[in-house]
């Protein structure tokens, strides 16, 4: 008896239902039920096990379904999220609490962490925080910082009501806007959206850093593989092959031409349709390769005779940076007290759960793009230049963004599936592994760092030198901003008359370095947080007040010569931790008495970071309109990559516009409805598309109250009689009918664009780079295990100043996800290149790693700002490493001047300071 | 290339008699492995096999079937002995893999990080093996020949773990050092297993995983352990572990740790198993 199930139905329970399936032999249960049973709510993340985005409950047990035959769940009741919300008393309680603390940032993984949930309260009533670390340990999350989670599990299983929400005005908290569909397994991600019948894309990659390549018979390819539809190489590039997002450094081929210059450069695409590209082995494609020596390291780049990457780079040096203040040599031979340290940070993986994935198709003669991304419009800009194609004949449909941090900037299978399109006029799909978004897409840049700082004996800051190496990788992404950011920012936010800080960015064969939350800004941070404490230690003086005695104030002016009249915040976040400070440094004390073999230390560190492109135009503009129906439609254009501009910008947008903001109607991303609000990058969009939003608001208001000649302060209603203008005792109800709507249906319609004013900077970065900076200060206490060098942060104190809060739970949201990747950065994390290409060798935070954050909201006020608000996002995770630093020092007396802290490394530091 | 759900085990042996016939049970190793590549060969999945899940006791020992998962492992009601294999079930990957992946898979996988092996080898562990061929057993430590190597033939299937009936109370402990909590390959880590008697150690085996091609017994050190009062060792603190107990290991240097590193945590992370399992010992049997 032959019982294979090769040909055979399999079938099952899914959520209720009995469901069968004719998958391939050994077929993953994920892809069974995703591809076959339409079951989206299950996440695919890694394909291995390493993240727990896709767990399901088979007979109850939680279970990544990646790593479940679908033959072995025949006969089983497989639950999923979708299922689970609409049956289980459970996940309708998660489904409140996970919105009331918004423990869903950008929703990837929350389909894993519900699922997970409900299993916990299942067989545990009232779990505690432990419990449900333990339960949810086996499901990664990148933005969260997991301390929401936490709380919305404990909080459903002790059966508590969520506190309720504001009214959504500015300043107060509410739901996010997007946020049921995330948490319902509804969301649709870049993965989710493509028809049923799309080719299937795979891109043939280097598997070499360095090397020349030849390809084979790739008609006799193509004709031996029938369901291989195309294969594409840079022949089939109609205009540049190539990318980039700098004018000058566009340097990156869609399709290398003979040679690759990293491992995970693509040479061609294939694509085919989904039966034959499951079966597609990458290794039959007939390419030869040639390998060649590869510089990985910055000093081999450098190094006389090393091979030049780009022509026009002489020594692989792709740029610099420079700000020159004062005279910083003079002032530091005059310091009574110099500090000078060699710090080193390597590349970190921004660790993303959702890999890129998106589809594009033919509409008529334009080409659809829909995929997951942080910059639609840059998308465009980028295909009108490989397609050579106009900007009308190209349409980006962003789906939700499974986190980005700065790597979705780019585009990655944007050009491949757009030419695909195009070639076969099908719809085309493509989802990296996990290995290939690894390989291929950004890092954050690895930094070799030397800096000096001295101080006069009574405390005040006396001349900093900096001189930082980047590696930028083996093509420029956004390697020129790293190099002109950093210089700006490596003075710290204090006041330095006498400063000097150049920086290179360096081409090498690793992967691309480019925009990772903090632009090389965390990465320098490291150098000077560092030297700030051992200078304050030789000058005796308590470190969080040498901070408070340097930091920037209002009218004192920053490294760039620029002076801000007002919105000056880093002081009060700094003076916000006075009392943990004391009372940590109390409670280390006793508990080191009392212990050997365990230290606990406190650490601080501060941070600055300016909003908005370096000294560059990047405007945002919002565009919004009144229906004949009393509709008020908000075109919101800003990616939300799980930071919440979907909420912010409509909050800013309502009280400008001067109704509630569940009133307003939104229209989310497309470059084909929503104008260009530009990238979700360089904390920008509360700022810059958030002031776009106020004064669209502010003009729409305008016009309505001009139909009825009312006073500006007059009260503007909607409801379901349409919209009535009440100013002082008189009343109007609008009378929509009678004007003529335009084409876009609306009887009202405005649009309004923001620039940060800003001033170029000259030779020696001297200007107005930022219109404004928004600042923070952390505090971490740790405890180092001395025998084995391992760190454990026990919980951090975080003041951030963002001006305004407009909805205080989406900043301590934005606190609590960047600490974990500061964390992360500081303890764990290091891709190296062909190494730790995969979610098990790297390691990024699990919800047992991050301590309890408490998170104070500083308020002062910008007057660019709108409302006075600041930008936040790449602000929180610039203190977070320094700061734990600083703290194992602290404990230990050792300091580690290269990341991350790993056991091995704070052990060997252990031992150079002394310890047994 | 066929998926066959064996349900029995002749039924298994017959069908992994054929060319690139592969077992398959937790599938928690066998994914990642296999990554996006096309599946060539058959599966074999053993899973459904009558009797070949669960733990049972008989005059032999304990016997953990070759389907066993790590979660069952966890929820059965096994001696304080068992303590170290259960806190090694716990650190296994997550609640996802404990619920799938399979203590006899975690073998045959043969990592040199494999959780479950450095307890296994302090309890005794004999690997029962069968094919169309019969039926054979081996220690766990012939059973290990290197990283991803086994004893195991082509057409075998590990069909039960035995371990061999212990003293009572004796006691088990492990520790796991990783970078991070939960879903974490370990640096180093320690099985020990301590039997006392009248405050005196009169068994001892303790086992260290991660520091060698294959997780290592330290037999000097045992040796060196039995007959020692309880009391001393907690006493000698880290200093119980002198360098030659640690002469069986030969750490590598990876992403992980340098060998240095991991040599010295090894040692560190011994004392401390030892103590653990004298302190847990010493509460549950006075």
């Amino acid at each position: 008896m032959d019982k294979r199930t090769a040909p055979d139905l399999t079938a099952f329970h899914l959520n209720g239902q009995v469901v069968e399936v004719a998958a391939d032999p050994g077929e993953r249960l994920s892809h069974a039920l995703r591809e076959r049973l339409g079951a989206k709510d299950v996440k695919i993340g890694c394909n291995a096990g390493d993240c727990g985005a896709c767990t399901v409950l088979v007979d109850g047990a939680p279970v990544c379904a990646c790593l479940m035959p679908v033959q072995q769940a025949a006969g089983a009741k497989v639950e999923t999220l979708t299922g689970l919300v609409k049956a289980d008393p459970h996940a309708d309680r998660l489904v409140n609490s996970f919105q009331a603390h918004q423990a869903a940032q950008c929703g990837i993984c929350t389909p894993g962490m519900m699922v997970s949930a409900v299993a916990l309260l299942r067989a545990q009533s009232a779990p505690d925080a432990a419990q449900v670390q333990d339960a949810l340990g086996g499901v990664l999350c990148r933005c969260t910082g997991y301390r929401k989670i936490i709380d919305a599990v404990v909080e459903a299983g002790a059966g508590h009501a969520p506190a309720p929400e504001g009214s959504g005005d500015v300043g107060t908290t509410i739901r996010r806007l997007d946020g049921l569909p995330k948490v319902t397994g509804t969301e649709a991600f870049g993965d989710d959206v493509a028809p049923p019948d799309a080719l299937v894309l795979r891109v043939i990659r280097s598997p070499h850093a360095h090397a020349g390549f030849t390809f084979g018979d790739l008609d006799g390819f193509r004709a031996a593989n029938p369901g291989i539809v195309a294969v594409l190489t840079a022949a089939d590039v109609p205009g540049l092959n190539a990318f980039g997002v700098i004018p000058g450094f566009i340097d990156q081929p869609v399709f290398a031409v003979d040679h690759v210059l990293f491992r995970g450069d693509a040479v061609a695409a294939v694509v085919g349709d989904a039966a034959t590209m499951a079966r597609f082995d990458p290794a039959d494609f007939p390419v030869t390769w040639e390998p060649r020596p590869p510089l990985m390291e910055v000093e081999d780049a450098l190094a006389p005779g090393a091979a030049q990457l780009h022509p026009g780079r002489a020594h692989n040096i792709m740029c610099g940076g420079h700000v020159a203040c004062g005279d910083a040599e003079a002032a530091l031979a005059r310091a009574d007290v110099t500090v000078e340290g060699q710090f080193t940070t390597v590349f970190v993986e921004h660790g993303y759960i959702e890999p890129e994935a998106g589809f594009a198709m033919m509409d008529g003669d334009r080409v659809v793009v829909q995929a997951c991304t942080q910059a639609p419009v840059m998308d465009q800009d980028a295909l009108m230049q490989i397609l050579a194609l106009p900007r009308e004949r190209i349409r980006i449909v962003p789906t939700a963004v499974g986190g980005g941090f700065g790597s979705k900037i780019d585009v990655s299978l944007q050009p491949f599936l757009a030419l695909a399109a195009i070639r076969t006029g099908r719809a085309v799909r493509m989802t990296y592994e996990r290995v290939e978004t690894m390989q291929s897409t950004t890092k954050r840049h690895p930094a070799a760092i030397s800096m000096r700082i001295g101080a006069s004996r009574d405390g005040r800051l006396c001349g900093m030198t900096f001189d930082g190496d980047f590696n930028t990788g083996a093509y420029a992404s956004w390697g020129p901003t790293v190099a002109n950011r950093v210089p700006v920012h490596a003075s710290g936010p204090y006041r330095v008359a006498d400063y000097r800080a150049t920086t290179r960015a360096v081409n090498t064969n690793c992967v691309p370095a480019g925009a990772f939350r903090g632009f090389g800004v965390p990465q320098s941070a490291v150098a000077q947080e560092s030297l700030f404490d051992m200078l304050a230690a030789r000058l005796g003086m308590d470190a969080l007040e040498f901070r408070i005695l340097n930091a920037l104030d209002n009218g004192v002016p920053t490294v760039c010569g620029q002076v801000f009249a007002q919105g000056v915040g880093v002081k009060p976040c700094l003076e916000a931790l006075r009392p943990a400070w004391a009372a940590a440094q109390a409670d280390c004390d006793t508990f080191n008495v009392a212990h050997a073999t365990r230290k606990r230390g406190v650490g601080v560190a501060a941070g600055w970071y300016g909003c908005g492109n370096t000294s560059m135009p990047n405007p945002s503009t919002i565009r919004a309109g009144l229906r004949a129906d009393g509709t008020v439609v908000l075109h919101q254009g800003a990616m939300d990559i799980g930071q919440g501009s979907n909420t912010v910008i409509p909050q800013i947008f309502a009280r400008a516009f001067g109704v509630p903001v569940h009133d307003i109607a939104l229209i989310g991303a497309d470059t084909d409805l929503t104008p260009d609000a530009g990238k979700t990058s360089a904390s920008r969009q509360t700022f810059v598309t958030g002031n776009a939003a106020r004064l669209a608001g502010e003009a729409l208001r305008k016009a309505v109250l001009g139909q009825v000649n009312a006073s500006p302060d007059a009260v503007i209603t909607l409801d379901t009689a349409g919209l009535t203008v009440t100013d002082g005792a008189q009343t109007f109800t609008l009378d929509l009918a009678r004007l003529s709507p335009n084409p876009a249906g609306y009887v009202l319609e405005v649009a309004e664009t923001y620039d940060p004013p800003t001033k170029p900077l000259d030779k020696n970065g001297q200007g107005e780079p930022y219109a404004q900076y928004g600042y923070a200060a952390h505090l971490v206490v740790v405890e180092v295990d001395i025998p084995l060098g391992r760190v454990r942060p026990l919980r951090f104190v975080a003041a951030h100043d963002v001006g305004q809060a407009i909805n205080p739970l989406l900043v301590e949201g934005q606190v609590h996800g960047g600490i974990a990747q500061g964390l992360g950065m500081a303890l764990m994390e290091e891709y190296i290149p062909h190494r730790t290409e995969n979610l098990h060798d790297y390691l990024i935070p699990t919800i047992g790693d991050v301590p309890p954050i408490e998170t104070l909201i500083v308020e002062v006020p910008d007057a660019h700002g709108p409302y006075g608000a600041k930008g936040l996002g790449e602000h929180v995770l610039i203190p977070t490493a320094p700061a734990i630093l600083n703290a194992i020092a602290h404990a230990t007396g050792a300091r580690i001047t290269r990341l991350p802290a790993t056991p091995a490394r704070v052990r060997a530091a252990l031992k150079e300071a002394g310890h047994a | 290339m066929g998926y066959l759900v064996a349900a029995s085990l002749s039924e298994a042996l017959d069908a992994l008699g054929r060319p690139d016939a592969a077992v398959i049970a937790g599938g928690t190793d066998w994914f990642p492995a296999q990554g996006s590549r096309p599946l060539k060969g058959d599966l074999v999945d053993i899973t459904r096999v009558p009797g070949l899940r669960g733990i049972t006791q008989d005059a032999g020992g304990w016997r953990i079937g070759g389907a066993t998962t790590w979660t069952d492992l966890i929820r059965a009601d096994l001696p304080p002995a068992f303590d170290g294999i259960k806190a090694a079930a716990r650190e296994v990957g997550s609640i996802q893999i404990q619920n799938a992946g399979t203590v006899a898979g975690n073998l045959c996988n043969a990592s040199p990080a494999a959780d479950g092996v450095p307890p296994l080898l302090t309890l005794g562990a004999v690997v029962e093996l069968a094919s169309t061929r019969g039926i054979r057993r081996m220690g766990l430590s012939e059973f290990l020949k290197g990283p991803r190597q086994t004893a195991r033939m082509p057409g075998e299937v590990l069909t039960a773990l035995i371990i061999p009936d212990l003293p009572v109370g004796a006691q088990g402990t492990f520790l796991k050092l990783g970078a991070r909590h939960y879903l974490v390959i370990s640096i180093a880590m320690v099985a020990a297993l301590v039997t006392l008697d009248r405050g005196r150690i009169v068994q001892a085996a303790v086992a260290v995983g991660s520091c060698s091609a294959t997780a290592q017994r330290l037999p000097a050190l045992e040796a060196d352990l039995t007959g020692r009062s309880a009391a001393d060792v907690l006493a000698a603190g880290a200093g119980v572990i002198l360098p030659a107990h640690l002469a069986p290991l030969a750490p590598i240097g990876d992403v992980r740790g340098s060998a240095d590193y991991r040599m010295e945590a090894a040692s560190t992370l011994c004392a401390r198993a030892l103590h653990m399992a004298i302190e847990q010992g010493g509460q549950s049997h006075g």
